[in-house]
């Protein structure tokens, strides 16, 4: 089977800076007229507009990418929450709080434990949840993960997991147990930087984790999340990258829906600073660029964000918001912070989160705007063979 | 001077006669509130709902606590099914739970255009036929899957006129017409009517019904633009009944020089 990995030699950073920095204005007007009016664009033209000339037309860009996901999702925003399952790992991400070298409370949680998360966040009215979990095999294996979702499954109608990359067969039991979707981001698709960035463990295995959503798709999963985490790369180029990621996996794999998440480093255990800082006004407009290319694709976007940047980000490209979200196993069950529970000492959270609105106050802030929150949108059980 | 205009023969599908020929779908509205009055203002008595999103365990689920069925005919659809056994375990969990016998049937393997599968659909429908239910198949505008659909019983067929939410009108109006000349059931011109007129040129092919949703839910006034649909429906049967000029490609004058013969 082919995959992405054999497209990755082809995609030359430099000449894509060279593209960026030559794009004019009047491209980019001429582009987006030509979206404006259903012409169909071309990959490519992600660098025509992630250009420092498209942010000079970000007001126009985000009015076309406002209209296109009126058009396509309605006045709409699906609903999500993380469930860390454990901050165990073996990898030395230099920007992840989970780094093995980071001295933290670390603990993985139990079936019995992530059921009773798991029912607060029903009671929350949380019907998509998604599994998450540091790369720890020995602690969170494919036995624990298929049973979790063999216990979860009949309380939310939609289980994803973000978890370290496996292969075909795994990721096909864990679909067969309730899973319907996979997240997994490439941190960043260049070379170097990801051998920087990951300098041991497991991960540094680049092509390994590249070809996970590929995997994901052909073990069925309906729901493929990629993304770059920003701040590691020039956004531009990792936009590049990412747009032609995502049109490989929607030509080769058709029928799983492709989503892109637009995650940006937040401070975190290990003190990480990023090399290459992404700004609010950067964020929006790659998030626009992605909506201009992409009409159908669900772009996501989590608690990393503060409450005032998503609010006014609903509807202007982005579909899909977590609410409430907490990032360390047995994070919803704390009352308050590092206190101790029936199931052992508070562990740390991967990131802070910038969002701690409850999900009510989340959602009421959605209907404010003026758009109805999703809460459901499959039911796994639908996919079981007909006797 | 109130004036019937619908005087045209009552539109049935499944023997039962339907009053409206719009037909309104319930997604993409801001709210649920929105979703009713827009109902109400679009005259519409069937009434698409996406099974996918419908909270069975749920009594106060948003969309079917907000959809009088006492007042309209539900035609949940399978939307989001891959394949004929996604579809068709979804009807039957969806009839197991709330009793709707009529499936607007769509399988649309692909998650951006959303066209519908021609080979899976069939399949589907001769399932869902042998058990029982009333079909109605979303399709793309193939006048030989319209009549292998209507051989194998299908109630009516819903061709669709573009992409589903991409408004851009009726582009397959030769396939459509097709259809239409060679139908045994009633026609449902689906997806891509995004303008009223969109509506009236559906009906000029000869089309017996539209089924409309993004245009309404989307718009700046979805209540508003219910009620423009309404109307086109029913400036368009009129203006059928009414017995159109017939059109020629020369300029005719209405005094002909041959008056005088008369």
């Amino acid at each position: 089977m082919s995959s992405f990995y054999e497209i990755i030699p082809s995609i030359d950073p430099d000449r894509i800076k060279v593209k960026l920095r030559d794009v004019t204005t009047k491209q980019v007007k001429a582009l987006l007229d030509s979206i404006n009016s259903g012409g169909i664009p071309q990959t490519d033209d992600i660098a025509i507009l992630t250009s420092p000339a498209a942010g000079e037309l970000l007001e126009p860009m985000a009015q076309l990418a406002k209209d296109i996901t009126l058009r396509r999702f309605g006045r709409t925003i699906q609903m999500y929450a993380p469930l860390y399952i454990s901050n165990h790992c073996s990898n030395s991400c230099v920007y992840c709080g989970f780094n093995v070298h980071n001295k933290i409370s670390r603990r993985t949680s139990g079936r019995e434990e992530i059921l009773s998360e798991a029912r607060l966040l029903k009671n929350k009215h949380i019907s998509q949840l998604l599994l998450v979990s540091g790369e720890c095999p020995a602690e969170v294996g494919i036995d624990l993960l298929e049973k979790t979702a063999g216990d979860l499954k009949g309380l939310f109608p939609s289980l994803s997991i973000e978890i370290y990359p496996l292969d075909t067969p795994e990721y096909r039991r864990l679909y067969d147990a309730g899973i319907d979707g996979l997240a997994i981001y490439q941190e960043t698709y260049d070379q170097e930087i990801y051998s920087m960035v990951h300098p041991a463990g497991p991960k540094r295995d680049y092509q390994y984790r590249l070809g996970a959503p590929e995997r994901g798709a052909a073990a069925g999963f309906r729901q493929i999340g990629i993304g770059s985490l920003l701040g590691l790369n020039n956004w531009r180029v990792e936009s590049y990258y990412l747009m032609q990621h995502a049109a490989y996996l929607m030509k080769h794999h058709w029928k799983s829906q492709i989503s892109i998440s637009f995650p940006r480093l937040r401070p975190a255990a290990g003190g990480y600073s990023p090399d290459y800082p992404v700004s609010d006004r950067e964020l929006v407009q790659m998030i626009c660029a992605f909506r201009l290319l992409l009409p159908d694709a669900g772009l996501v976007l989590s608690t990393r964000e503060p409450a005032e940047l998503r609010d006014h980000l609903i509807g202007l490209g982005i579909t899909r918001m977590s609410a409430g979200s907490k990032t360390a196993p047995g994070g919803y069950l704390d009352k308050t912070d590092n206190k101790p529970d029936e199931y052992g000492p508070a562990a740390e959270g991967q990131f802070n989160v910038s969002d701690d609105r409850p999900v009510k106050e989340v959602a009421q802030s959605i209907r404010a705007k003026g758009y109805d929150t999703v809460w459901k949108d499959w039911d796994k059980g639908f996919e079981d063979n007909p006797k | 001077m109130e004036e019937n205009i619908n005087m045209l023969k009552p539109l049935m599908i499944a023997g039962r006669q339907i009053k409206s020929r719009l037909l309104l779908g319930t997604g993409k509205f801001p709210n649920s509130q929105v979703m009713a009055d827009a109902l109400e203002a679009s005259g519409a008595e069937i009434v698409t709902v996406a099974l996918r999103r419908v909270e069975f365990d749920n009594p106060q689920d948003d969309i079917i606590s907000h959809v009088d069925q006492k007042r309209y005919l539900l035609l949940p659809n399978t939307s989001g099914a891959r394949d004929a056994g996604e579809a068709v375990r979804i009807a039957r969990l969806a009839r197991a739970a709330s009793g709707w016998n009529w499936l607007k049937l769509e399988v649309t393997p692909e998650p951006n255009f959303l066209l519908p599968d021609p080979i899976e659909t069939l399949k589907a429908a001769e399932i869902l036929l042998k058990d029982g239910f009333v079909v109605l198949p979303y399709i793309n505008a193939d006048p030989i899957l319209a009549k292998r659909l209507q051989e194998a019983g299908c109630a009516a067929v819903m061709p669709l006129g573009s992409p589903i939410g991409s408004g851009r009108g009726i582009r397959t109006a030769d396939q459509i017409r097709i259809i239409i000349q060679q139908a045994t059931a009633p026609v449902v011109v689906d997806a891509g009517l995004g303008l009223p007129s969109h509506v009236c040129q559906a009906f000029e092919l000869g089309a017996d019904a539209v089924l409309v949703n993004t245009a309404v839910a989307v718009a700046e006034d979805p209540v508003k633009m219910a009620r423009a649909f309404r109307l086109a429906v029913e400036a368009s049967l009129a203006g059928i009944e009414a017995g159109p000029a017939p059109e020629s490609d020369d300029a005719s004058a209405s005094s002909p020089l041959t008056g005088f013969l008369r």
